[in-house]
């Protein structure tokens, strides 16, 4: 087991390196830099700008590095928590995400906790009432939830909710908690906010769960062992429970490692119509106008974001499964 | 031969029947049997393809909404910026067959527009004194078909004086329903363009790595558990950021393909390595290979067509998360822009929650998405379970 979560760990750095090097060639690939637009911006309002300043600015930022010169330099300062700094915001690139990220960790963490009471249950139903009316239907569902865009199903939850509960659910808390610092309240509040952006997300995600999970748990209900003991006399349900549920249920771990992308993805689109104060506006406005060490820091946190949670459940298996756990082989 | 059987039957005092026997007659075919085992690879797939009874019905039905794009311009009422700049934000126009009890046919009630000044909103009513019978094969706003015949010709429009917004109309006058069905032709082609992308890059990265092993196979191992760790939509986000903003719209379109093409690839190149991995090992790639035939001709001649059609099917069920995304990235401004029309950008209207309260009509090019999608999810479906060549 140490041994497992060892190497698990050490496969993770490879994995970061490339990952942070793509999005600082992403981030470094549109022309010009954010102090072209700045200068830009300062001559539009009539000002006179001094190209030695603008010289000691570029100097100061390393813009005038070349181009691995200023990877390193970010990279290596990611390592120590220095981030780089937002040019749009004059703050460190840490004091502008602050709440943000725990925001989107709050959002990832119960959408995922809503796509496995949704997909548990239908999954289950499914594999085991195959081709009956029910299947269909629920599926059906599913397949609506994932053709439907989020960001217009957000707008539609948001009417809806506005005209049922008669107050403003935008955003992610009440407007008096923005800017206070968190509280028992406050956390409340966001919790009471919580549910729209989570069912939006989750609607997405849930039917690719469902027939992943259906599918693999009629291939479990096939094998002779099923048989078998149904043969014998087992109740169904007991024969349902005991084994095949149990051996889908490692696979209802490890299928966060798919999960995730696509949650995250989602809630950054759902962010932007709902406002939420999570990373999604922010990074695009930071796209829009090149902020490339804050851009660049969002990508790599959300990328950071989904590796560990990949880690956690292959660890979580790893603990559910002795197969993993003996022989160090990941399931996926 | 019946007499040698009875011969026996009488010396082992056995019961043997004196029906005359053909040993050969189990081995003979029937004809609906050697029409299954002579079928073509092709045939075979039709024919479970065709049980299927959903997936051929989507099937059809994406025939008939690509084959809508071609005629776009006879199909829709109104070309598509065309504005009638007194019906501002007309809600969908009822249509009707009945006046008073009697049987009219199609037709649309006279169209009043009257602005509300206590709520400062516009507002429409029917005149139902009037009465306009839909003109079917009619005249209306002048076309180049196929940009070759000059055309006026439509499939369905309102006579003169009347006006047919079936699906309501935007805020500078323009008819939705006709703007969905042009908005069809770039939001249908953005899919295909973008699966051809992706598949000819899966293709050569996952038989590049299946084929040769080795350090191409760890590293394209790698690359792709990147990519696919990685969220879709801001690295999108982040690459359509990157298309500079003078670009021609005709541009932008094929950087936005390549862009959804470039994450998507991943899920094909793993499928073609893996089957690669397996089938390299047979004999017939040996003797392929010790017969002098190129990695490149092995490849492409022996090994792909194993599995090609499956593969198909695969990248078919990919199409639809083309076409999400693109709606996606327009909606939040980052895709395709204006003038070009796909259903992301006609949605891009619909941004706000006023839209929903007061003109949800303009959330209609939704419907398109979803219907595509469903087809698209289900036609895929299909393609799979009846080009699985491994499965019985």
């Amino acid at each position: 087991m140490g041994h497992y979560i060892l190497r698990r760990f050490l496969m993770m750095i490879p994995t970061l390196i490339i990952i942070s090097f793509i999005i600082f060639v992403i981030i470094q690939l549109p022309p010009g830099d954010y102090l072209e637009s700045y200068i830009a911006e300062l001559e539009s309002q009539g000002e006179s700008v001094d190209p030695q300043f603008i010289a000691n600015l570029r100097h100061q930022y390393g813009l005038d590095e070349p181009f691995l010169m200023q990877y390193v330099t970010w990279a290596s300062g990611m390592v120590v928590g220095d981030f780089g700094y937002s040019f749009e915001y004059g703050l460190p690139v840490t004091d502008v995400v602050g709440d943000r990220l725990f925001l989107t960790v709050l959002v990832s963490m119960f959408t995922i906790i809503f796509t496995w009471i949704i997909a548990f249950p239908i999954g289950m139903y499914s594999a085991t009432h195959q081709y009956s009316w029910g299947d269909y239907g629920l599926t059906l569902l599913g397949f609506l939830g994932l053709a439907t865009p989020n960001f217009l199903l957000a707008l539609v939850m948001l009417y809806l909710a506005n005209v049922t509960f008669g107050t403003s659910i935008g955003g992610l808390m009440a407007p008096e908690y923005i800017d206070a610092p968190w509280s028992w309240d406050k956390l409340m509040s966001v919790l009471e906010h919580l549910w729209i952006p989570v069912v939006v997300i989750g609607t997405s995600g849930t039917a690719a769960m469902i027939r992943r999970l259906r599918a693999n748990l009629l291939d479990e209900l096939h094998k002779p062992y099923v048989v078998t003991g149904r043969a014998k006399g087992v109740p169904p349900f007991k024969l349902l429970v005991k084994y095949p549920l149990r051996v889908s249920l490692n696979f209802f771990i490890s299928d966060v490692g798919n999960l995730l992308p696509s949650i995250i993805s989602g809630a950054e689109i759902v962010a932007v119509v709902l406002s939420l104060p999570t990373t999604g506006p922010i990074l695009i406005s930071a796209l829009q106008s090149q902020d490339m060490y804050l851009a660049g820091s969002f990508l790599m946190f959300l990328a950071v974001l989904t590796v560990i949670g990949v880690l956690i459940s292959d660890l979580a298996l790893a603990l559910l499964d002795p197969r993993i756990r003996l022989q160090g082989g990941s399931s996926r | 031969m019946t007499d040698v059987h009875h011969n026996h039957a009488d010396n082992s005092g056995h019961f043997v029947a004196d029906r005359p026997f053909d040993p050969y007659s189990i081995e003979t075919l029937t004809e609906s049997q050697e029409k299954y085992y002579l079928a073509s690879q092709w045939k075979l797939m039709w024919w479970r393809f065709k049980r299927h009874r959903l997936a051929l019905f989507c099937g059809v039905l994406l025939v008939l909404m690509y084959g809508s794009i071609l005629i776009s311009e006879f199909l829709a009422p109104y070309a598509l910026s065309t504005r009638h700049t007194d019906y501002i934000y007309s809600p969908p126009q009822p249509v009707h067959l009945f006046h008073e009890g009697e049987f009219v046919g199609p037709f649309v009630y006279g169209w009043e527009y009257q602005l509300n000044m206590d709520k400062l909103l516009r507002e429409y009513s029917e005149d139902r004194s009037q009465i306009h019978p839909l003109q079917f094969f009619c005249h209306g706003d002048p076309y180049h078909f196929w940009g070759i015949w000059k055309t006026d010709r439509h499939l369905v429009c309102a006579p003169e004086g009347a006006q047919l917004f079936l699906f309501g109309t935007d805020r500078l006058g323009r008819d939705m329903y006709s703007r969905i069905i042009y908005g069809a032709r770039i939001s249908l082609t953005i899919g295909l363009v973008g699966i051809i992308l992706s598949f000819i890059l899966g293709i050569s990265i996952g038989g590049l790595a299946g084929y040769y092993g080795g350090w191409i196979d760890t590293s394209v191992q790698r690359i792709t558990e990147v990519i696919r760790s990685f969220p879709e939509l801001p690295l999108w986000m982040a690459l359509s950021a990157i298309l500079p903003v003078t670009w021609s719209p005709i541009w932008v379109f094929f950087g936005i393909t390549l862009i959804l093409a470039l994450l998507d690839w991943t899920g094909l190149a793993r499928a073609v390595r893996s089957k690669l991995l397996a089938l390299r090992e047979e004999d017939y790639c040996t003797a392929a290979q010790l017969m002098g035939a190129k990695p490149q001709r092995i490849i492409g001649r022996h090994l792909l067509p194993g599995f090609f059609s499956h593969l198909v099917a695969s990248a078919t069920l990919s199409i639809p998360a083309m076409i999400l995304g693109e709606t996606a990235l327009s909606f939040l401004g980052l895709g395709l822009r204006p003038p070009i029309t796909s259903w992301g950008v006609l949605l891009n209207e619909a941004q706000n929650i006023n839209v929903v309260a007061i003109y949800p009509w303009l959330m209609l090019p939704v419907m398109p998405v979803i219907i595509i999608i469903l087809a698209f999810n289900f036609f895929g479906d299909g393609l799979r379970d009846a080009a699985d060549p491994y499965k019985t």
